[in-house]
C-alpha cells in the first residue's frame, strides 16, 4: 500500500489516490485534496456534504453513492455537480478520505 | 415440515430452487417458488438480437422447464413481503408463510424516471436492448437505419452486466462494417463512469480497444434529461450530446415489491452481508442475484458463483451452525468485441480484472483482458451451458471462488 504526504501528514492511499484509512483524515487534508481536485476553497455548502459523507462512511465503512448523498444530505444532483464538478460522488469521497464509492462495479 | 419460500424464478431463483432441492431432505422441507410470468429469458442474449445474431428462440423458454420435481411453482404477482410475520402476501390475497425466505426478484429498467427518455420518441429514435421487446424493436430499426450518430448512454450505475454497453458498441462497429456503412456511423459511449470501465487496468485496456475501433468515450456524463425533439442528451453539468439514434441503458432498480415491503435501499436493492447474502435485518431472509445490494456485478455468472457457495452454507445454517463468509464477489464476464472475437474478465470484491489466461494458468484457452477467437466461442457456448447446466444447478467445471493462478501481476 502506498503512502502520500498531504497537509504535512503521511496517509495511506490506494493506486487511485483514495485514502484507505478514513481515521487518518483531517479537515486540513480535505482542503488540500480539494485543491488538487480543482476546488480552491471549501464553503459551508461543501462542508455540509463532506460531513454527511464522513458520517455515512464511518458508520457503513464505505463511501456513499451520489444517490445516497442527494437523498440523505438534502442537496440536489444539480447542486452536487456545481459543488464538486465532474463525478461529484467520487470527488467528495476523495476529499472526505473515504474509499472510492462501490456503487460502480 | 420446514418451509423454504423463494421469490422470483429468474436466473438466481431457479438455481437456488434446483440446488436446495438436491441438498435438503424432502421429508423435512417443502420448497415453494413464486413468479409472476411464465417466460424465462436468457438475458445475456438480448445483446445479440439487434444485430440479428440471436432470435427469439435463442433466448426464450418456459420457466416450468427448469423447475425440479418436488418444488411447488406458484404463478402470481406478489403483493407484499411481511418479514415481521414470516409471510408473503400474493396479489390474489393468498398468504404464504415461511421458515426461510430467499428473495430473488431481480432488477429491471425504468426509462420513465429520466425526463424525456421513455416518452413519445421511445421506440422511434430512442431504443434499448435491456429488454426482450426493446432488443427486438432495435433489430427492426437497424434494418432501415441509414446511419448517423449513434450514442449509447448509461443513465446511472449499478446496471445489469456492466460490460454490455461496451459489447453493444463493439458489435455495432462490426455490424455496420459488414453492412458497408461504417463510415456513415459515428459511435459514442456516454457514461457516468470516469472511463470505459470501473476498475483502472480493465478501463485502460478496454478503452484502448474502443479507441482502435473508433468508438469515442464521453466519461463523467450523468444524464439529467433527454430532449426527444431536439434529439440530445443533457447532463447535470449542462454538457450536451446530440444523437440521431439513442440506445439507452435506463436506470436499473430492484423490484417495486421490495420498496413496498420496506426492505430496500434508494434503488430497491436489499442490504445483505456480501459474503453470505443474509439480510442485515432479518435472520431468516437471504437475497440472491440482482436483488441483492452487494458491490459486485449484477450478472448471471455472479448469481451462479453465489448460489454455488450459498447452497451448502444454507444447509449448515438451517442445522443451527454459523454461516461461513464464503462468497468473494467472483464475477466472470465474456465481452464480445466483434469480428468473431471476445475479451474475458475475471475478478472479485478485492481483485480487479487483470490480463492472463483462464481457466488453466498459462494455457487458457481463454485470454483475460485480451481479444481472442476462443473468448468469442466461449461466449456463444455459454448460452448452451446456461440452459442445460447452470439453471438446473449442476456443477460447472469452474471453481466458484476466484483464483489468482493464471493472472499476470506486475
Amino acid at each position: 500500500m502506498a503512502t502520500k504526504t498531504i497537509a504535512t501528514k503521511i496517509v495511506q492511499v490506494n493506486e487511485e489516490g483514495f485514502m484507505t484509512n478514513p481515521a487518518e483524515w483531517t479537515k486540513e487534508i480535505a482542503a488540500e485534496i480539494a485543491k488538487e481536485d480543482g476546488i480552491a476553497e471549501l464553503t459551508a455548502a461543501h462542508w455540509k456534504v463532506i460531513e454527511f459523507c464522513r458520517k455515512e462512511g464511518m458508520t457503513s465503512g464505505k463511501a456513499p453513492t451520489l444517490r445516497q448523498i442527494t437523498s440523505g444530505a438534502g442537496v440536489t444532483t444539480k447542486e452536487m455537480f456545481a459543488l464538486f464538478p465532474k463525478g461529484p460522488a467520487k470527488k467528495v469521497a476523495h476529499i472526505s478520505g473515504l474509499g472510492k464509492p462501490e456503487g460502480c462495479v | 415440515m420446514k418451509k423454504l419460500l423463494i421469490l422470483g424464478a429468474g436466473t438466481a431463483g431457479t438455481m437456488v430452487a434446483n440446488k436446495l432441492n438436491r441438498l435438503l431432505d424432502k421429508d423435512e422441507w417443502k420448497i415453494t417458488i413464486v413468479d409472476q410470468t411464465e417466460t424465462h429469458y436468457y438475458q445475456p442474449g438480448f445483446l445479440f438480437i439487434p444485430f440479428g445474431v440471436y432470435t427469439k428462440n435463442d433466448v426464450v423458454k418456459p420457466k416450468r422447464y427448469f423447475m425440479p420435481y418436488g418444488v411447488d411453482l406458484i404463478m402470481s404477482p406478489i403483493e407484499v413481503i411481511e418479514p415481521d410475520h414470516n409471510r408473503v402476501k400474493l396479489s390474489d390475497g393468498r398468504l404464504l408463510d415461511y421458515d426461510f425466505l430467499v428473495i430473488a426478484t431481480g432488477a429491471d429498467i425504468h426509462p420513465e424516471l429520466t425526463p424525456g427518455l421513455g416518452e413519445h420518441e421511445w421506440g422511434q429514435s430512442i431504443h434499448t436492448f435491456y429488454s426482450f421487446e426493446g432488443a427486438q424493436a432495435l433489430h427492426k430499426k437497424f434494418k432501415t437505419w441509414e446511419g448517423g450518430r449513434l450514442v449509447v448512454n448509461v443513465v446511472d450505475n449499478p446496471i445489469k452486466c456492466p460490460v454490455a454497453p461496451l459489447e453493444f458498441l463493439m458489435l455495432a462497429d462490426w455490424y455496420f462494417h459488414e453492412r458497408g456503412m461504417r463510415d456513415k456511423v459515428e459511435l459514442i459511449y456516454a457514461t457516468p463512469l470516469s472511463g470505459a470501465f470501473t476498475k483502472p487496468i480493465a478501463s485502460r485496456l478496454l478503452g484502448d480497444i474502443l479507441g482502435q475501433k473508433n468508438i469515442k468515450v464521453v466519461p463523467d456524463f450523468l444524464v439529467e434529461h433527454v430532449d426527444p425533439d431536439a434529439k440530445k442528451l443533457v447532463a447535470f453539468d449542462e454538457q450536451e450530446i446530440p444523437y440521431d439514434l439513442l440506445v439507452s441503458v435506463p436506470l436499473n432498480m430492484g423490484a417495486p415489491v421490495v420498496a413496498k415491503s420496506g426492505l430496500g435501499d434508494e434503488l430497491n436493492y436489499i442490504p445483505v452481508n456480501k459474503n453470505t447474502f443474509l439480510s442485515n435485518k432479518f435472520a431468516n431472509i437471504f437475497v440472491l442475484g440482482d436483488a441483492a445490494g452487494v458491490p459486485t456485478s449484477k450478472a448471471g455468472s455472479v448469481a451462479h458463483f453465489a448460489v454455488d457457495t450459498f447452497g451448502e452454507n444454507f444447509v449448515r445454517y438451517s442445522e443451527g451452525l454459523e454461516l461461513l463468509p464464503v462468497f468473494d464477489g467472483h464475477a466472470n464476464c465474456f465481452i464480445e468485441s466483434g469480428y468473431g472475437k471476445g475479451v474475458l474478465i475475471d475478478f472479485n470484491y478485492t481483485q480487479e480484472p487483470l490480463p492472463g489466461r483462464y481457466p488453466l494458468p498459462g494455457v487458457g484457452p481463454f485470454t483475460l483482458l485480451q481479444e481472442s477467437e476462443a473468448n468469442h466461442w466461449g461466449k456463444l457456448m455459454f448460452r448452451w451451458m446456461y440452459w442445460n447446466i447452470l439453471l438446473k444447478g449442476q456443477e460447472l467445471p469452474l471453481p466458484a471462488l476466484m483464483s489468482m493462478a493464471g493472472k499476470w501481476v506486475k
